[in-house]
């Protein structure tokens, strides 16, 4: 037997949604089988009449009266119901209160102008579309998204660099900007170290462990594994290496990638000369062959790159200057080294001690066989010669025992424009000739004054080999070449290394500055704030670190729909 | 290849300088141009009557007993079958009608002229709440209301309006919505300064002081009075926007019960029509979403010309419909503006610091964005003869909108 219990207020006005919304409570409630809860008006006791819930209490009540009337299995379900009214009627949904998202990256911009990023990390097929649109509204993005296309990254990124901002990715597992982690990424202090990674876990785990070591970094830029491919031409890296020179806080650069295509490396390394600061490079499973080429410090793991970074960031590396160069001296045009060995070891080791400095030497014995120089006897570009080779010793004595092919060949490279340095060998001892130096020196003297006269310098640098106590006198062939204004040491790697500088500062004098538009510092120093799209958590990690943050309610345009796409695309334009 | 932008830009403006008055009450017949004997009006797009819904059906067959035509159900039905009685969109006629939207020949109409471009648009008189026609209900207290509507309040009303030389709606909903309404659902403020304004006209130009007060007391206890004149002024700002070459922006939004339709003003007259949806109500006591018919009403011409549920920030007290706080009614308005072409010159949310109400939505927004229009209504039984069961939110289905944008494409070459 069901219980009909009713309750009426006199003058209790409640909005009539309010009114439904308690109805719905307390049909909700337990035993109870149906409820109504209405303003007293005839038509709505007319309601009430039609589904059972009447009592002379309800039929009584007036247009002003609240009128609770519920239908219950037992009576004390009834009265526990009505007893229930005021907490109903008062309860309140704060707390679950949602604030207000966008759906736009443009209508979040309006939100939070001072955003100068944008994270995505939606599904590949829309990120481009979505980093497109960021960049168009002026935002640097960090594209975590995977499964881009290396023409849309190609797109994207020569838009960026025109624009001047940041595209870091495609696949950009992690950033840091600021002090601001993006993305994956970990708590790691601030201090004077930029890192720039094509490699997400690489970044983290430099960064991590340069924090380990009480170090700290300005900012860690992801550039997408593809960055430093051949088609997409290391534009990321070239922007952030800029950005980091120009970057008075940091004081040391690092790069960390796993190795790049040849052509790019070479770029990136010729920015990287550029910057004016130390660079440490790890090319992960790229042979070493130098530890320091000047400014770049070439580490062979992710630990060595950290505690190389902490290292020079501590003792605040002297920079060698190039003012030794006096690359004033050096007429335009001048850039070509012509080594003139008469020993093959010799040779061999300044071809392998330059390949860290020059993009390409050829030789007569290349290590490289690529590298082989068409015609012997002729020079291309830059070239060592091992006259100690069978082309040369035809019918004539060793070099190491005659010096006049060697003085022929010296004045004619002398007298190539091109030519900025020659490289010479001097091999003393038993069996030698009995004073090379007396007439190389003289050799030598000329050859500069016909430089001279041509408007050019023409550097001369050479190792000697022999002892103080071999009867050509190690000192006097030293002294003999000095007088004669050449460059000289006893060690091979030092010359060459001097020579090496040389003639890669002489490119870098005539090296292009940055060619894109340069990234805004200001943007990147300023407290981060930013714009999420996609991966709801990275909203949540920018909050938890306090950066200011906006999370787009982002759906897949046209519901993901090819053709719709298409015609909203083409209408845009 | 036409400027979308520019198109759009001026469709929005003509449908914000748009200024609807309503001027006078008049009977259908001989007010709305090209309606005849053998004619009803009916909400949202074209519809069979073997495909329409209950309410909308149980509102035509009242019309009919109203006009004397038919004396039940039976022989209604067979009028409206054989096609002696055809039936057409508001629509097609520049009318707009709440929920079923049933107009017949001898009802009086509000008129309401669009005074900045000319153009008119028509709505019958509201009823009230509860057992209505365009609820569905046809019962015999019904046609009662509907004669005593035709025969008092209309004329009276009329009169009115004419003696105060017609009433300015645009600026009477601007005043609303800074008084808690949204122009659609809650029409409170709005009612009463509609009231409040007829009152000393109606007690000038009514026959005897008795009529004044039943008319004046019927205005004001009816808190959607207003509701069919303002439909009737969006409508005519809507159609100041409509037929503009190259425009994106949505002209009509209407439902049947049956299909929900659209159009487009740069795609002319063509509807685009999906089905109407569930409403996600709360329910007058003793009903479920079992009892609810689909989405039904041209009442959506209010949130196509940039207020109803667009307006909601303005009107934080319906948010108890959707069991929300006040700050998903800021939330919704703040989604539209994601959709629409332009804020309104002279709608205003005070809550968002008088920024001009989302107006006017563009189909490329809303297929961009997956994000369909928001609309609030009142839920309708789905069999004729019961009337209202709750009130609620309901989006139109996405595919309108998909359709409109291909169509759009093809037409101009996209």
């Amino acid at each position: 037997m069901a219980i009909i219990k009713s309750e009426i207020r006199s003058g209790a006005y409640y909005d009539s949604a309010v009114l439904m919304q308690l109805q719905r409570s307390l049909a909700g409630l337990p035993g109870i089988q149906d409820a109504g809860v209405i303003m007293g008006t005839d038509s709505n006791k007319e309601l009430l009449a039609h589904i059972d819930l009447v009592s002379p209490e309800v039929e009584s009540s007036k247009p002003d009266d609240m009128v609770i009337v519920v239908r219950a299995e037992t009576e004390q379900a009834a009265l526990d119901a009505i007893g229930k009214v005021d907490e109903l009627l008062s309860r309140r949904k704060s707390g679950i209160e949602q604030e207000f998202r966008p759906h736009s990256l443009e209508t979040a911009v309006e939100m939070l102008p001072e955003a100068s990023w944008v994270l995505v990390s939606v599904a590949g097929r829309y990120a481009a579309g979505v980093a497109r649109e960021a960049l168009r509204l002026g935002k640097h993005v960090f594209l975590f998204s995977d499964n881009v296309s290396v023409e849309d990254e190609i797109a994207l990124k020569k838009q960026s660099t025109e624009l001047g901002l940041l595209v870091m990715g495609p696949d950009c597992g992690t950033a840091m900007v600021s002090g601001i982690g993006l993305g994956f990424a970990n708590k790691v202090r601030k201090g004077p170290i930029g890192v720039v990674a094509a490699a997400g876990t690489g970044l983290q785990h430099v960064t991590s462990r340069i924090h380990q070591l009480g170090g700290g970094i300005t900012h860690g830029i992801g550039t997408g594994g593809r960055d430093l491919s051949e088609k997409v031409g290391a534009a990321t890296f070239l922007q952030a290496i800029d950005l980091l020179s120009r970057d008075p806080d940091t004081k040391v650069i690092t790069l960390v990638s796993k190795p790049p295509a040849p052509k790019v490396a070479e770029e990136v390394l010729k920015a990287a000369r550029n910057a004016g600061k130390p660079v440490v490079v790890n090319f992960i499973a790229r042979p070493i062959t130098s530890q320091r080429i000047d400014n770049i410090y070439f580490a062979g793991s992710l630990d060595q790159a950290a505690e190389l970074a902490v290292k020079l960031a501590n003792e605040g590396a002297a920079l060698e200057d190039q003012s030794d160069l006096h690359l004033e001296r050096f007429a335009p045009g001048q850039k070509y080294l012509r080594g003139l060995f008469s020993g093959g070891t010799l040779a061999y080791e300044a071809q392998h001690i330059l390949a860290g400095y020059l993009p390409r030497v050829y030789a007569n014995a290349p290590i490289n066989k690529e590298l082989k120089m068409p015609n012997s006897f002729e020079s291309i570009e830059h070239s060592i010669i091992d006259l100690g080779e069978d082309e040369f010793t035809v019918g004539r004595l060793h070099p190491m025992m005659d010096n006049e092919l060697r003085i022929r060949r010296l004045l004619e490279e002398a007298q190539d424009p091109s030519v900025a340095v020659i490289l010479l060998d001097v091999v003393i001892g038993y069996g030698s000739h009995p004073d090379p130096a007396s007439e190389l020196a003289p050799a030598i003297v000329k050859a500069k004054a016909l430089a001279k006269e041509a408007g050019r310098y023409l550097e001369v640098a050479a190792v000697v080999t022999g002892t103080d106590e071999d009867p050509q006198n190690l000192n006097s062939q030293v002294e003999q070449l000095k007088a004669a204004g050449v460059w000289v040491s006893t060690s091979n790697e030092a010359v060459v290394r001097y020579v090496g500088r040389l003639l890669r500062a002489l490119e870098g004098a005539a090296a292009a500055p940055y060619a894109g538009k340069p990234v805004d510092l200001g943007s990147l120093r300023k407290p981060l704030a930013g714009i999420n799209v996609g991966l709801e958590s990275f909203a949540e990690n920018l909050a938890a670190q306090g950066a200011p943050v906006l999370h787009v309610d982002w759906r897949p345009p046209a519901g993901g729909n090819d053709r719709l796409m298409a015609i909203l695309e083409r209408m845009k334009k | 290849m036409v400027d979308i932008e520019k198109a759009n830009a001026y469709a929005v403006e003509q449908m914000m300088e748009a200024r609807p008055v309503v001027t006078g009450v008049g009977k259908a017949l001989d007010v709305i141009p090209g309606m005849h004997e053998n004619l009803l009006l009916h909400a949202g797009p074209p519809v069979t009557w073997e495909r329409m819904a209950g309410p909308m059906k149980g509102a035509m067959v009242g019309a009919l007993m109203f006009e004397g035509k038919a004396k039940g159900w039976d022989d209604a039905e067979a009028l409206l079958k054989s096609g002696k009685v055809q039936f057409a969109p508001c629509h097609h006629y520049a009318s707009a009608g709440p929920m079923a939207g049933v107009i017949s020949p001898s009802m009086l109409c509000y008129v309401v002229e669009n005074k900045t471009h000319g153009n008119k648009a028509f709505s019958n008189l509201n009823e009230g709440r509860g057992k209505v026609l365009r609820m569905g209900a046809y019962s015999q207290d019904v046609l009662d209301k509907l004669t005593w509507m035709n025969e008092v309040l209309g004329p009276t009303v009329g009169a009115a309006l004419e003696a105060m030389g017609g009433l300015d709606i645009r600026t009477l909903l601007a005043k609303a919505l800074h008084m808690g309404d949204d122009g659609h659902n809650r029409l409170d403020a709005a009612s009463m300064l509609y009231t409040v304004a007829l009152a000393p006209y109606i007690v000038k130009v009514a026959k005897d002081s008795a009529t004044a007060s039943e008319v004046i007391r019927f205005l004001g206890e009816n808190a959607l009075s207003i509701l069919n004149p303002v439909m009737a002024a969006c409508k005519t700002m809507a159609d100041a926007g409509h037929n503009v070459e190259g425009s994106t922006i949505v002209t009509v939004m209407a439902r049947n019960g049956t299909d929900f339709g659209i159009r487009v003003s740069g795609l002319g007259d063509r509807w685009f029509t999906g089905p109407a949806g569930i409403v996600k109500a709360l329910y007058f006591p003793g009903f479920t979403e079992k009892d609810a018919n689909p989405d039904i009403g041209d009442s959506t011409i209010t949130e196509t010309a940039g207020i109803g549920g667009f307006a909601m920030a303005g009107a934080p007290a319906i948010v108890t419909f959707i069991s929300g706080t006040p700050k998903d009614a800021i939330n919704t308005t703040l989604d539209m503006y994601e959709i629409t072409y332009a804020e309104h010159k002279y709608f205003t949310i005070p809550a968002l610091d008088f920024r001009g109400t989302p107006t006017g939505i563009d189909i490329r927004k809303v297929i961009e964005k997956n994000l369909p229009p928001r609309v609030n209504t009142g839920v309708a039984h789905k069999d004729p003869g019961i009337g209202q069961v709750g009130a609620g939110v309901v989006t139109p289905p996405m595919n309108i909108f998909e359709d409109a944008l291909v169509a759009f494409a093809e037409k101009y070459g996209y």
